[in-house]
């Protein structure tokens, strides 16, 4: 359910600390920065690069949503209901009512082009993934490095917020919750309070998985040296933190955020899938599989291009994600 | 390591109280800040108010919020009984209330629910252990390879595949298209074993595709790490054969993480394979849990996050136990 989440144990293996700060002695010997060397390694990655290309792909399709629908298809809430058969309901046609008008086909009883849903489903995923990964990130910097560098009673508060946080039939709690949650809220309406629900709950399900690894970063960054030394200049710990650890955290707080992402679209899509997510008729790639799920015996293309839009998005963030850990790992031989 | 066991359930007890107490404040708190009477909710919109104040003071909901959460806590234990004037109704232990939609005892839907979700957890946990870690296995010795390419090439699909899709396409095609396969979608303790495999078949296959990919992959880059260790290269010196060596030096120490991972995903699937049983319309907790939040049901709703909770914390509890079993460093106390 909560799949690539639980890669965690190797992860953190693999993105063991990782030296970001630019040394200018060795930049003057070696004349690359770990940034450029990372550069390098990322652009051999042939299969990284191709996630890469698909990501940014699907950012311009989100930002760019109504022009692309403009030119390529027909308004995502319009039933185009000469495109059905008259008795079933369902695409007139093979293969979901493909052609060259709807490209995708449309849906079936309402008529909608899946192309243009499609499109704007684009944006409800990545507004909601990118949202609550920004909240994780935030949050888990935030909790996991005071719990690090502090220790003590700081680090085991947080620590045991982290496990019951973890601990938490999440899906269930975020759907239950979801459903008693009231439809205005703070001046927000319809799909606002939605997406600023689910942007909240992944987010706030989601930092321990950060935190946790800020914490043990810190926890071995801050016996360094160059803490020390910045101690002994008279540094405050919001400089140490700051100033001195955080650049340090910067690299697997990327890559984290990349994987968490994919794990972020399936949730909303899981979501969505449950009738948790974003109102009707607001077009979402769960929501488009929740409508097939009752149809799908009679039109089976229908579900074909929502539950691919969500694969394919997840697989191409996966393996940018995956590349760009290698590409940063100090250790790695590529 | 008796003292360690009871300060682990101690443990576990305080996490369940905690996740239970949560869910109790959000779901009893939040209808009321909304505008909504629970009384209201149980008995129906189209019910009298000297019906809702029998309701209120019967199932005590007026009390103040403690004193409800404590009476549900104690009602576990020890039972419970439900009064109002004469009317009087005996909720024997486990007490978790009634249903607001059914008005059934709580533990009695749990009850037939659970074994459908244990059922089908146990059988998918079963397969992709095997299959998962037998895969990464062959994957890390044979390093750089067609086979390792292709293998890892399919975990990062199995990974990146949503279940309800899977799902579907599987139904599609044995469900609908071939119908070899019937789904029983009221599983119960009477329906014979062959019904019971005929309808956990695909959730089966589906649940044990998707975590076969992630374990594939944490198996794999486990093993190369621990192959690359010197007590390997000590142990190959020694003269010990190659099966030897990573059946019982690197297997070994490759499996704690594996078995953490494990222990997290089978609590997880214990507490409600909700997506599986929906897209599958299983009879099971996860089911059920999607039905209680439809219906605003909140006895419903605490009985399965207490299910749910209990799984995922004692599972993280027998994996921990079992890593002094897997690991001998590591000492329990």
């Amino acid at each position: 359910m909560t799949a690539p989440m639980h890669d965690t144990p190797t992860d953190v293996a693999e993105a063991a600390p990782v030296e970001v700060a630019a040394e200018p002695a060795a930049k003057k010997v070696e004349g690359r920065s770990l940034k450029q060397i990372a550069w390098n390694r990322l652009k051999q990655d042939k299969v990284a690069l191709a996630g890469g290309i698909v990501v940014v792909l699907l950012v311009v399709v989100s930002v760019f949503a109504p022009v692309i629908v403009g030119l390529l298809g027909h308004p995502p809430n319009e039933g185009n209901l000469d495109q059905l058969e008259d008795l079933t309901n369902l695409p007139k046609g093979a293969l979901g009512g493909i052609n060259g008008d709807f490209l995708f086909g449309v849906e079936p009883n309402t008529g909608r082009d899946v192309f243009s849903r499609i499109v704007y489903g684009a944006r409800i995923s990545m507004l909601v993934a990118v949202l609550a990964a920004a909240v994780a990130v935030v949050l888990g910097t935030l909790f996991g490095i005071m719990a690090g560098f502090f220790g003590g009673w700081v680090d085991a508060v947080i620590s045991r917020v982290m496990d019951v946080l973890l601990s938490f039939p999440q899906l269930l709690f975020i759907i239950a919750l979801v459903s008693v949650l009231p439809d205005d809220l703070l001046g927000l309406t319809g799909s606002g309070v939605r997406i600023a629900t689910l942007v909240l709950v992944i987010g706030l399900f989601g930092w321990p998985y950060i935190g946790r690894i800020v914490r043990g970063q810190t926890l071995s960054l801050r016996e360094r040296e160059y803490v020390e030394a910045a101690r002994s200049l008279g540094g405050g710990a919001r400089h140490i933190l700051f100033r001195e650890l955080l650049p340090n955290l910067v690299a697997p707080i990327t890559v984290y955020t990349t994987l968490m992402i994919p794990t972020n679209i399936l949730t909303e899509a899981a979501l969505s899938f449950l009738g948790a997510g974003v109102r009707p008729p607001t077009a979402s790639w769960g929501g488009m599989l929740r409508d097939a799920l009752s149809v799908y015996e009679h039109d089976p293309m229908f579900m074909v291009f929502p539950g691919l839009a969500i694969f394919l998005t997840v697989l191409a963030f996966n393996l940018f994600g995956d590349g760009l850990r290698d590409a940063l790992d100090p250790k790695g031989t590529r | 390591m008796l003292a360690y066991l009871i300060r682990r359930l101690g443990a576990v007890f305080v996490m369940v109280l905690v996740v239970l107490l949560t869910t109790f404040v959000i779901f009893y708190m939040l209808p009321k800040w909304a505008g909504q009477d629970l009384a209201v909710l149980f008995a129906g919109k189209n019910s009298g108010a000297e019906q809702l104040e029998g309701i209120r003071e019967k199932l005590g909901l007026s009390d103040p919020l403690f004193v409800q959460f404590w009476d549900f806590v104690r009602g576990i234990p020890f039972g419970r009984t439900f009064a109002n004037g004469d009317d009087v109704t005996n909720c024997p232990a486990p007490c978790l209330g009634y249903s607001f939609r059914t008005e059934a005892p709580v533990w009695d839907t749990l009850k037939d629910a659970l074994p459908v979700t244990g059922a089908m957890a146990g059988g998918a946990a079963v397969l992709w252990l095997v299959g998962g870690v037998t895969s990464g296995v062959i994957s890390a010795l044979k390093r750089g390879t067609v086979w390792d390419r292709s293998a890892m090439v399919a975990a990062l699909s199995g990974v990146s595949m949503p279940i309800f899709f899977t799902g579907m396409i599987m139904m599609g095609i044995f469900v609908h298209s071939l119908g070899w396969i019937h789904i029983d979608d009221t599983l119960t303790s009477q329906d014979s074993l062959g019904t019971w495999v005929e309808s956990l078949i695909l959730p089966w296959i589906v649940l044990a595709f998707l975590h076969a990919a992630m374990y594939a992959r944490l198996t794999r880059a486990t093993m190369l790490e621990v192959l690359g260790e010197d007590y390997i290269r000590t142990a190959r010196a020694k003269g010990v054969t190659e099966p030897v060596v990573i059946r019982r030096h690197a297997l070994r120490s490759t499996m704690t993480p594996i078995l953490t991972v494990f222990g997290l995903d089978l609590g997880v699937l214990m507490g409600g394979a909700i997506l599986t049983e929906v897209t599958f319309n299983l009879p099971g907790l996860g089911n059920e849990a999607v039905k209680a939040i439809d219906g605003k049901d909140l006895p419903m709703i605490l009985g399965v996050t207490l299910c749910a909770a209990l799984a995922i914390a004692i599972a993280n509890l027998v994996v921990d136990l079992m890593y002094a079993v897997i690991d001998p460093r590591v000492r329990l106390g």
